[in-house]
């Protein structure tokens, strides 16, 4: 770790033995005695990873980037903020009314003080209903610290068309209980939702990943020894009811939670029988005689400190990260990405200046660096865990895509994490680069991040398109994050390329098609969809990361051993 | 230098002093048998003071303990201790005396209070060959006696105030003879001291009522309840004089104590030299404390106690204390003497090691000194005795002109069985105004948690014009009770600070696990928002508004803080908080402030730019409900930990609003609870004798309707 700390000494170091021309010439050794070692002290020897700057804060280039990804940003500034107010007002309101605590507040008051909640996908939901806003897809999801476990936090928005399940809820619940998984991530759902969303029953409950899917989760995961922690805020009527019955312990609020599998009118019209809510499936009725649930809360806040108890009581071991003293903070300013990334795909990204701002100290052994250079690979630290890192610095070549096939060989017999840096338009296209087989080449690439069994994750911090997009750990190879900078785009090509092989295979394009290709590629209508986990601020890509780390390998997470596929010599 | 070769030192000095003493006032050279050895019947500060300075002159130290203070300083302070057991045994004179020759002690220092007043018990010592280091017992007694001691003054020429001493204890007859003076007027435990047993009768229809209190208190306190019957003056001063008395006839006075602030008429502040004090009363009072003294043959330390009438400039000799006096100390500061030793000297036959001129010459040059007591008690609730845990005890840098007599150290407890002083704060200046100033600053740097204190009255009095004035009188603190107690305004930045402070707890204990970049703004308009609710602790009341603080962390160690409530409104934005537990260091926008906040329980207290500040954190919603704590409206709780002493009232009474229902004992001192409403007593949860905890029901009344 000191290697790390020394580094801005090293640099400082490195620029004068760069600038001084000065050559003493070399002792003569007498030929009789023994030769020695030359001794290079750490400082030194930790220079040459050192990455350098010539980011120019005062040009016009990085003026002009920042300002327009400044627009960018605070666009999605806006917009999250209306997504955190939940539901319309007078939802809210009502809510409140009740006695009930806003979800967001509920999740802000389950965590510990001090630690910071890694919300996913945010946008999920926006724009994606013709007839409905529904903000954060009216649930909340993401990981937060607990107790001193990091746990797989999912909350309904009730303000939220009474937090009923859309398919995009849906998706998205099954989303975080996918990452819970793999990640083995304790669940604290904090249940307070009217069931599936009845219009949209089809795309709601019949298939392999809709409503159903949730409670095989809960038991799989449950089986796997990941703790399921239900607290019952408001209705779980119907499927819903089974979400604290399959929870291995749950907590419900007196007068507020009800669990049944149909409510009072539905009981009324299927035997006649008339019963309120609270003796048909209250918190006090279950919890003194069905036992459904294990204990009764007294409002929202008591049921939240109960969770934390359940939580403190789960014997989670925890990891020990490495401590803030042994790494050091980026060199160069993290918030210089603004300027550094441009929302013109079209320019090129120098990866070198992004990674000097995400990892620990801008140290980075970068690995065959003259080699396929399009591609950059090497070892750095984030908060202090050792990390592999794979980052397009332009087209992926038959080169590149060997030399990145070795780096991740060499990460996963290593056990070393993995992280993407995506950026990539596509393999080489053309006569030399088939002659050089660049298919075969490419599959190489594909072949071992598929079977990289090592935590991967993948940042999209400019284009991602094509099998650019496979080989660079796009959703499809499931890397256990994958988040999204604003200015970042998804598709199989841009738009440009789009029209014009479109017109070349004679189809005439309107302009119509080419704004809304335009359009679903953006980061905002990929985040609303899910196909990612979020859009990150450039500049948090280091924070974002490093919980994304903790939580992958913290717990009772151990990486496993990798077996690759046949690679095509 | 080392401790021990200090401490020879001083034991060498003070020997040498005692031939280099040429002013003696006789020729005849005195016989002296040494002390070697010396018991220590008391307890806390003064029976470390007193061992602080016999260790000083080699002289052995056996102390003495009670099971509640089996742990206290005074106890460990020596190798030789002995335990006695029950809580009251220290006024077991048979029991400390053969435990004294057990031990092989020459000597027995009774200190104040206890046993210190008890001829009895100097005589028991005398019998048994032990030294009493005091005076002769029949000089205790004569003084011990209010109205024998006053004939002896009247015959010595000491002015004496007019009242009934007699034998007669006739309520009816004592009515006759305070009407005979004129009310007002005091009735008072013949046997009685420092407050307890003594009551005032504004008018004739109070008197017989507050008879019967003294008298009970004097029973129940030195079971006696003899009472006389004076004159009470309106605007008076307490000021007395410190005398020395030796073997060989001689007396001095080491200068007068001006003790006028009091509350429950107990001091709480005392100085020396008296405030606006004419030169000539002055030496006059020095002289009839001299001509008291040697009135009635005395030795060793003594006080004579003149009231002094502000609006006459008249004095009348009130009693003599024959011991050494809590406030000792300020006489010490002034003359530059160590009067223990003195009282080891005197007990050991010398001379007194300086004569009256020499006296008057140091007190002229040495300026001022003030001393503070610092009480388990609380102001605002008219300075109810309280008791507790020290669970953080932060003291002023000692120094030339600070000193601190104390008996407790932090861990310690405070024990309901004894007096409730934590400690003795003594600052003396070059003037009076220097001394109050430092003794102001010296109380701001004094944190005491985990029981009511003193000390944020004692600073209000440090600031109060006419005390720094010097206008003092008796009722000083009645009189100004609108400034000593106006409500206190608390600053915004407090509440912040008592939000970042319980956070930052929270946080230094988290951090050991979790690191990364925990505690930083993550995502698009990240909020981490928690809210706090406060009451102040004086307006902890039913209907008070609790102050809310909202703490939004936007960094590692920034955040955003909005105060509201109670008048109060602010907000700060991008404050940075450094914990150093248990204080934190915060840059405000405008302003640095650091505070030590401690808490205990749902109690926070903060010290701030020297101030104490008291905060309770209120109990989340669910509280009540979830703990299924009882309903207590309908009844009446201990204030503190307590003995019941009777019962006013019967069950089934119909009671008045303010009327007394029980009447309590805590600290040795007597409390009457009354009844907050009107109503139906329903049940006398406890009988006298009973032994209470602070909170628990003392009185239920009936359910009422609506």
């Amino acid at each position: 770790m000191s290697s790390i700390r020394a580094s801005k000494g090293a640099l400082r170091l490195s620029r004068r033995l760069l600038s001084s021309n000065s050559r003493a010439p070399l002792p003569s050794i007498p030929l009789a005695s023994r030769s020695i070692a030359t001794h290079c002290p750490q400082n030194q020897a930790s220079a040459i990873s050192v990455l350098p700057t010539i980011v120019d804060p005062s040009s016009d280039e990085y003026k002009e980037n920042a300002r327009q990804m400044g627009e960018v940003i605070s666009k999605l500034e806006a917009l999250t903020k209306r997504v955190h107010q939940g539901g319309p007002p007078k939802a809210r309101q009502k809510h409140l009314e009740r006695k009930k605590m806003l979800p967001r507040d509920r999740v802000a008051a389950l965590i510990d003080p001090g630690t910071s909640f890694l919300e996913l996908s945010t946008l999920a939901g926006h724009d994606v209903y013709p007839e409905a806003e529904v903000p954060a897809g009216g649930i909340i999801s993401g990981i937060g610290v607990v107790e001193g476990v990091t746990c797989m936090i999912i909350a309904n928005d009730s303000t939220v068309k009474g937090g009923t399940y859309y398919p995009i809820t849906v998706k998205k619940h099954l989303r975080a209980q996918e990452i819970a998984e793999e990640n083995k991530l304790p669940c604290v759902y904090l249940v307070d939702s009217g069931g599936a969303n009845l219009p949209h029953q089809a795309d709601v409950f019949p298939d392999r990943n809709h409503f159903g899917r949730i409670f095989y989760n809960q038991a799989r995961m449950s089986s796997k020894g990941i703790p399921q922690i239900a607290v019952v805020m408001g209705p779980c009527t119907a499927g819903g009811a089974y979400m604290p019955a399959m929870s291995d312990e749950s907590i419900i609020v007196d007068g507020q939670g009800h669990i049944f599998l149909a409510g009072p009118p539905l009981v009324k019209a299927a035997t006649g029988e008339e019963v309120s809510a609270e003796d048909l499936g209250g918190g006090k009725m279950h919890t003194s005689v069905s036992g459904v649930t294990d204990y009764l809360a007294v409002d929202d806040a008591h049921a939240i400190v109960l969770a934390r108890r359940s939580v403190s009581n789960l014997n989670w071991p925890k990891k020990r990260f490495p401590p803030p003293t042994a790494y050091e903070e980026p060199l160069h300013d993290p918030e210089e990405l603004v300027g550094i990334a441009s929302t013109n795909l079209r320019r090129p990204l120098p990866i070198h200046e992004v990674i000097a701002r995400i990892v620990d100290g801008s140290v980075f052994s970068e690995f065959k660096r003259d080699y396929g250079s399009s591609l950059v690979t090497g070892f750095a630290h984030i908060y202090g865990h050792k990390v592999g890192i794979v980052a397009n610095n332009g087209i992926l070549f038959s080169s590149s895509s060997l030399k990145g096939a070795h780096f991740i060989e060499l990460c996963a017999q290593r056990k070393i994490p993995l992280i993407f840096l995506q950026n990539i338009s596509g393999f080489m296209v053309g006569t030399d680069a088939e002659r050089e087989g660049i298919a075969k080449n490419g599959a190489k690439l594909v072949t071992a991040v598929a079977c990289a069994d090592v935590p991967k994750f993948t940042v999209v911090v400019g284009a991602s398109n094509g099998a650019g997009n496979y080989g660079m750990c796009g959703r499809g190879y499931s890397p256990r994050f994958l988040f999204m900078w604003p200015n970042a785009k998804i598709g199989v090509m841009g738009s440009e390329q789009l029209t014009a092989v479109m017109e070349t295979v004679g189809k005439s394009v309107d302009p119509e098609l080419k704004a809304r290709i335009e359009r679903e590629s953006e980061a905002v209508y990929s985040s609303a969809r899910i196909w990612d986990d979020g859009v990150i601020l450039p500049s948090q890509t280091r924070r974002v990361l490093g919980l994304s780390l903790m939580a992958a390998l913290g717990g009772k997470n151990e990486v496993s051993e990798t077996k690759f596929g046949v690679f095509r010599m | 230098m080392l401790p021990t070769s200090r401490s020879r030192a001083i034991a060498r000095s003070l020997l040498t002093s005692n031939t280099s003493r040429a002013l003696s006032a006789t020729a005849s050279t005195p016989k002296t048998t040494p002390i070697t050895s010396v018991l220590i019947a008391n307890r806390g500060e003064i029976a470390l003071r007193v061992g602080r300075t016999a260790s000083a002159l080699g002289v052995r130290c056996t102390t003495l303990y009670t099971a509640p203070d089996a742990h206290a300083q005074h106890a460990l302070s020596s190798p030789f201790a002995v335990n006695l057991g029950a809580p009251n045994a220290y006024l077991d004179g048979e029991r400390i005396i053969s435990v004294a020759k057990q031990q092989g002690c020459e000597a027995l220092h009774p200190g104040y209070g206890f046993l210190s007043e008890n001829s009895a018990f100097a005589k028991r010592c005398v019998e048994e060959g032990l030294v009493f280091i005091g005076p002769p017992w029949k000089a205790i007694e004569a003084m011990g006696n209010k109205s024998r001691s006053k004939d002896i003054m009247i015959k010595a020429g000491v002015p004496c105030i007019p009242g009934y001493h007699g034998e007669n204890q006739d309520p009816q007859f004592l009515l006759e003879e305070a009407k005979k003076i004129g009310f007002p007027v005091m009735v008072k435990a013949v046997k009685g001291g420092g407050g307890k047993g003594m009551r005032i009768a504004m008018s004739e229809s109070e008197f017989l009522t507050n008879l019967e209190s003294a008298k009970s208190e004097g029973r129940n306190s030195f079971g006696d309840d003899v009472m006389l019957v004076e004159k009470y003056i309106a605007t008076p001063r307490h000021i007395e004089v410190q005398i020395f008395a030796d073997k060989h006839g001689n007396a001095v006075a080491l200068g007068e104590r001006d003790c006028s602030l009091q509350r429950r008429h107990q001091k709480i502040l005392e100085e020396a030299p008296a405030p606006n004090l004419a030169e000539d009363i002055r030496q006059d009072l020095w002289e009839k404390a001299r001509a008291a003294a040697l009135a009635v043959g005395y030795e060793g330390a003594g006080t004579v106690e003149f009231i002094f009438d502000n609006d006459t400039n008249e004095f009348y000799f009130m009693e003599m204390n024959t011991r050494l006096q809590v406030e000792h100390p300020v006489t010490e500061v002034v003359t530059g003497e160590d009067l223990v030793s003195w009282q080891f000297k005197v007990a050991a036959g010398e001379p007194l090691p300086l004569d009256q001129d020499t006296i008057a010459k140091r007190i002229s040059e040495r300026g001022w000194a003030i001393e503070a007591r610092i009480y388990a008690e609380n102001p605002n609730q008219n300075f109810m005795p309280d008791s507790g845990k020290l669970i953080h005890l932060k003291t002023p840098q000692i120094s030339d002109s600070v000193r601190i007599d104390a008996g407790f150290v932090q861990g310690d407890t405070v024990s309901s069985a004894y007096d409730g002083m934590i400690a003795k704060l003594i600052v003396s200046g070059p003037t009076r105004e220097v001394a109050i100033r430092k003794l102001h600053a010296a109380l701001e740097d004094y944190e005491v948690v985990g029981l009511s204190t003193n000390i944020e009255f004692l600073k209000k009095i440090c600031e109060s014009a006419p005390f720094i004035k010097g206008d003092v009188e008796t009722g000083y603190i009645k009189k100004h009770n609108d400034e000593l107690f106006a409500p206190e305004v608390i600053e915004a930045e407090v509440f912040a600070q008592a939000a970042l402070g319980l956070l930052s707890k929270e946080l230094s204990m988290s951090t050991t696990e979790i690191q990364g970049p925990h505690g930083e703004a993550i995502g698009f308009g990240a909020k981490n928002e928690r809210q706090f609710r406060f009451f102040a602790s004086s307006a902890a009341g039913g209907d008070a508004e609790p102050v809310l603080v909202s703490v939004n962390q936007s960094g590692r160690k920034m955040f955003d803080i909005e105060v509201k409530g109670s008048g109060i409104e602010a907000s700060y934005a991008n404050v940075v908080c450094e914990p150093k537990s248990p204080s934190i260091s915060t840059f405000f926008p405008h302003t640095r402030i650091e505070s030590t906040i401690i808490t205990d329980g749902d109690k926070i207290t903060l010290f701030q730019r020297g101030k104490q500040t008291q905060l309770t954190c209120a109990p989340p919603s669910w509280f009540e409900k979830a703990l299924g704590l009882k309903d207590v409206a309908n009844s009446v709780l201990a204030p503190m930990p307590c003995k019941i002493l009777r019962n006013e009232v019967k069950e089934g009474d119909e009671v008045e609003k303010d009327q007394a229902l029980v009447v309590i004992e805590s600290m040795k001192m007597e409390t009457v609870i009354r009844s907050p409403q009107k109503g139906v007593i329903a049940k006398l949860v406890h009988k006298a004798g009973d032994i209470c905890k602070a909170g628990t029901a003392l009185v239920l009344f009936e359910q009422t309707e609506g």
